[in-house]
This record gives C-alpha cells, structure tokens and sequence, in this order.
C-alpha cells in the first residue's frame, strides 16, 4: 500500500538528515557579495572616476579644492539619500522631502530672526517639527492606505506653501539673512556648518603637499562637516537594515507588508518611523545649508526630493520595496556629485547633466531589474 | 494512540457573517500525533473553519477548546501563542528576503544590549541550516534568498518555521495543490515527520490523493456543515470521494470522458 511506504522513507528520512559538506566559506562570500545590491553602484563610482580621471585629469576636480567640492555636493545629497534608500525599501516614497528643507529652513531662520531665539534652539524647534511633520505623512499613508506618492505629492505642495506665505507674511520677503552673525565661533554652528580636518591641511599646505596660499596657509582649510554626517547618517541606516530587527522588518514591510502582518511585524509603526526618518534627514540637510550660508531661502531643496530617490535607485532600490542599501544609496550620491562638479570642471555645458542624470536613472532601473530577477530565480 | 484529551476542539461552533451561515453546528477535534485531514470542495466552509481555529474570526455560537479548556482567541497572535500555528497559501514568506531573515520574521533572536542590540545572525544560520538538514533540505547557503527555493522546499521552510517556534497545533492551508506530484511528496513527507514528532496537523485539501495516504481521520466538509468525522480504517478512498461534494460529478466526468474516447464514436471523428 502506497501510505506505508511513504511512512517508510519518512522513518530513514527522519534518522539520517542528508547533511551535505558544508560549501567553502571563501566561495560563499564572494557569491553574497557579488548578490549585495551596491555592486552596481560601486561599479559606476570607478567608471565615473576613470572617466573623469582620463578626461577631466588636469581641470582641477582631482586637486583638493575639487575633492573638497564634489564631496561637498554628494554628502549633502548622501544624507538625504541614505534615510530615502531605506523608506524606498519599505515600499514608500516621500515627495515631500524637498519641500521640507525649505520649511525646516525658513523655520530656523525665523525663530533666530524674529523671535530671538538662539541657534540650538531653533535647530532643537526644526527637529521637533521634522518629527511632526514625518509622522502626519506616515500616518496618513497607513491609515488612508492610499499610496504614499500621491499623500506626499500633497505635502510636496502643501509644505512648499506654507513655507512662502509664512516667511513674506512675518518678513514681507522670501530671504532671511544674518542668521548666524555674531554666533560664527559657535559650537552649533561649528557641528552642522563648519569644516573639519584644519590642523591636518595646515600642516599638508605648511609643508607643500596642497595648493597654499602665498603666507604658507593652505587654499582648503578642511572639509565640509556635512561629510561627517554623511557618513555617520549611512553608517547608521546600514547598521539598523542589516543588524537589528527593524532593519528586518524594514525589508519585510517593503516585500509584502500583509505577510509581514501575519508573522506579527508592526508594519504601521515601522513605516511611520521611516517617514519621520526622511523628515529628519531633510531638516538635517536644512541645518547645514543654512548654518554654512547663514541664511535660509523658502526655495531650498527644490528637487531634491527626486535626487534624493535617483541616488538611492543607483545605488541599488528597487521602485517596488523589499530590496536596497544604504552604502548603495551612498555611492549613488557620490556618483551624482562627482559627475555635477565634473561636468562643471570640464568646461562642458552644464545643461548636459540633467540628460547624464535622466540616462543613469534608466540603466539603474534596468540593471536593479535584472539583479532582482536573478536573485529570486530558483536554482 | 491519540491522547484522550483533544489539543484543540470546536464543539457545535457556528459562524455566521451576517445573514449568510458559513459554518453551522460543526464539531472538530484535532489530536497530537494525528494528521487530520478537511476535505471539502470550494465554498464548503474549510477557509472560515480555519480562520476560527487560527483566532482571525471568533465563534458566533459554540465554544472552542485547547488542551480541554475553554478559550476564546480575538487575535491571530493569541492563537499563536497558544502554540496554534497556520501556514497560509501565499505562505507568508517574502522571495527577496534570505531563508534566515524570513525564518525568524518577527521572532529574531539578538545579542548585545541597548544600542549594540542586533540580530545573531550566526546563531539564526546555524539554526536554520540545522533546522532544514533535518527535513532533508540542503540549503547551500541560509543567506540565499527565499525566492531561489522551489515551490515545495518553500512549503517546507514555511512549516519548519512554525514547528521551531513552538507550535503544537500545525493547521496547513492547501500545502500541496500548487505543487507537482514531486514536490508534492516532500511536503507530505515532512508532514509525517511533524506528527512523528507529536503535533497535531490539521490538513485541509480538496485533493484525497494527498490527503488520504497521510491522513488518519477525515472530516469532510460540504455547505458548512460537517458530514461526518471518520478514521481511516473505517473508510476507503473511493468513499472519500463520493462523500465529497463533486464526487459524484467527477464519475460522472469521467463516464462522459470515456464516451469522447471511445473507438469509432462521433465525437473522436469530429476531434481528430
């Protein structure tokens, strides 16, 4: 009878579990690491810097003042991009992004201004409103279940003019300069706007290795601080998504958030905290902007919000969640910076990068197509 | 022989979604060491009794019972708890997400504290690479994703998940009707193994091929009313069948399937 013999094999089964020789640990990390989704944004980092390297070598991007720019430019897309790169992998977008900078601005901007506050804490009130505003948006997305492009879209709008009429309703203008006069040397404006790494350039120029001055001062004094937190922000968002448990559900609420549910991952939260996440990153990008220029503008970040989802796309999301990474979403900033400046260094028209851009988002897309079919093939 | 004691039981549960009675006066008990198998056609009420026995739909008559007492589940996580576990069609697995990282969905195990709190992941790839071993799955790499798994391995993982954490009461939702005759056969063979292990399995399936060589009781099911609970000694296949809905309308198929082929009949000539 053909139950019986099942019942057979099950008994041999169940006593000598066929343990395969366990695969070389050196080949099984060079097949995950050729599986991580970032390869594709390094591989275009080293193509971009050869070929600027080939046809830019001698324009001034590779001196130090030129490394000095296009890092500039690509930590503080970067910060964006990292906390973007993990909501795109948890199946959201948020088009508001951009907008936020410029109310998180105007925000600083008019409480040192108008009403007397110090620096920290109009820094302190802006994150506070980040919060708010980041988890109105998400709560709006769970509880409406209507897609986030369209709930943000509104924000997008709804921010951006909030942000006019309140700054030409108190100031009668759409500028708010002196933020940080009399308050240069201080330590806020120091962690978000300064630059680090002087004593080292100091020492680089006093000894000729870099471009100095005629008194022996180096022409760079160090580096912007965004780049610390550039790093700091991908480093953490890379932490969170591969170590912890929200990383996890992170992954599992962009994959299928109903099947994330019926093993008990609270889906609404994680998603509420990854739109105050992009919020935080936006006022984050507002801090440094305004306390680098010491002043705030109501059209800052304007297309930001899209940068910030083409960086995280090169560096390996998919449009469709469940898939990415932070470090991915990194060199896909630093790509985006370096090409911006190169362009600008080379001489050649810089209408130019907007038709890079647009290209480098399609290959992206169909590249990460094709990683993601791959990757779910059955072998 | 079964413990007299049933690990879960439905007595007289009816449930009802506003005037339309999905399930009606049924009564189910499901023992440990015993595959017992629903078999109904669409329509005959298996899903309702499923989501009642898995706390997504409470009762609206009737009382439900685990280990011989009274409960009343209001979530599916309660039901979980009580170490009564489904694996849904669609599997709750997400395909691009690794064989560890969905193995531990929402039960990751950590180490540190505070802020260096993180997911062990060596401790959950070494799990589950122990874990699948034993149901005779060789997973060259637990950080492969779920999606590179064929459709029975993926059954596997699903219930491997549920029986490492803990469940006692394994209710399996149409685990073989998306699989090949192949496939099909290492998802019954684990099955086995589960109630080798001491679960009870309930198995709900419209297809007595797989159902009765594994099974030991069957309660067919037919318009949310339970037609009878029967083991299998007492029953053959073929009784099975008939008792189904659609039973008697298969034979009849098949009466009208040989007529098509028969030699020199109207219908061959029009065919060929």
């Amino acid at each position: 009878m053909p139950w019986t013999l099942i019942g057979m094999t099950i008994v041999t089964d169940a006593l000598n579990p066929a343990h395969p020789p366990e695969p070389k640990p050196v080949s099984r990390r060079l097949v995950r690491l050729m599986r991580r989704p970032e390869l594709g944004a390094i591989t275009g980092t080293i193509i971009v810097f050869l070929a600027f390297g080939i046809t830019a070598g001698n324009s001034g991007l590779f001196s130090m003042a030129g490394i000095a720019n296009f890092l500039q430019v690509s930590a503080q897309l970067g910060i964006l991009a990292a906390a973007v790169a993990l909501l795109m992998i948890g199946g959201e977008f948020d088009l508001s992004l951009g907008s936020m900078i410029g109310f998180a601005s105007v925000t600083i901007g008019l409480c040192v201004t108008q009403f007397g506050l110090s620096i920290s804490v109009a820094v302190a009130i802006a994150f506070v409103i980040a919060i708010i505003v980041g988890a109105l948006n998400g709560i709006l997305v769970v509880r409406t279940r209507l897609p986030s492009f369209i709930v943000t879209l509104a924000g997008l709008f709804i921010l951006r003019g909030l942000t006019l009429a309140i700054t030409r309703t108190v100031t009668g203008r759409t500028q708010i300069p002196y933020i940080t006069d009399g308050q240069e040397g201080s330590f806020v404006v120091w962690l978000f706007g300064g630059k680090f790494g002087a004593p080292v350039f100091a020492w680089l120029g006093s000894h000729g290795l870099i471009a100095a001055r005629p008194d022996g001062s180096p022409m760079v004094q160090g580096l912007s601080m965004s780049i610390l937190w550039w790093v700091a922000v991908t480093a953490f968002a890379t932490w969170l998504l591969i170590k912890t448990r929200f990383g996890n559900w992170v992954f599992a609420v962009g994959g299928d958030d109903r099947a994330a549910r019926n093993v008990g991952v609270p889906v609404d939260r994680v998603k509420i905290l990854l739109f105050i996440g992009t919020a935080l990153s936006a006022t984050l990008f507002a801090v440094i902007q305004v306390l680098e220029a010491g002043s705030a503008d109501t059209l800052r970040g304007t297309q930001k919000e899209f940068q910030a989802i083409i960086a995280a796309v090169i560096g390996g999301c998919l449009l469709t969640g469940g898939y990415g990474s932070a470090i991915g979403a990194m060199f896909g900033a630093l790509i985006f910076g370096t090409v911006e400046m190169g362009i600008f260094y080379t001489g050649i028209d810089t209408d130019w990068f907007q038709v890079f851009l647009g290209s480098m988002l399609l290959i992206a897309v169909l590249v990460n197509n094709y990683v993601r079919r791959k990757a779910t093939e059955a072998r | 022989m079964a413990d007299p004691v049933p690990l879960i039981e439905l007595r007289n549960v009816t449930r009802r979604f506003g005037s339309v009675t999905a399930l009606r006066d049924m009564s189910f008990a499901a023992h440990a060491g015993e595959v017992h198998c629903l078999l109904g056609d669409n329509g005959a009420g298996k899903s309702t009794l499923i989501k009642t026995l898995s706390g997504v739909h409470t009762p609206s008559e009737g009382q439900m019972y685990v280990d011989g007492r009274p409960v009343t589940f209001t979530s599916p996580r309660q039901a979980l708890d009580a170490g009564i576990a489904t694996v849904f069609q669609d599997l709750s697995m997400i395909p691009l997400m690794s064989i560890t990282r969905n193995f531990f969905l929402g039960r990751e195990p950590v180490k540190g504290a505070w802020v260096t709190k993180r997911i062990d992941m060596k401790k959950a790839d070494a799990i589950v690479y122990e874990e699948l071993g034993k149901i005779g799955i060789n997973v060259r790499d637990p950080q492969q994703a779920v999606g590179t798994l064929s459709g029975g391995e993926r059954q596997c993982v699903a219930i491997a998940r549920a029986v490492y954490h803990g469940a006692r009461v394994l209710i399996l939702d149409e685990p073989t009707s998306a699989l090949g005759v192949h496939q099909a056969s290492i998802v019954l063979r684990y099955v086995a193994q589960a109630r080798a292990r001491g679960l009870a399995v309930i198995f709900i399936t419209h297809n007595i091929h797989h159902a009765y060589p594994i099974g030991d009781v069957f309660t067919m099911l037919n318009r949310g009313r339970s037609l009878g609970t029967f083991r299998k000694g007492d029953i053959t296949e073929k009784e099975v069948l008939d008792m189904m809905a659609g039973g008697r309308e298969i034979r009849e198929l098949q009466q009208e399937l040989e007529r098509f082929t028969k030699p020199g009949s109207g219908a061959e000539a029009v065919i060929s």
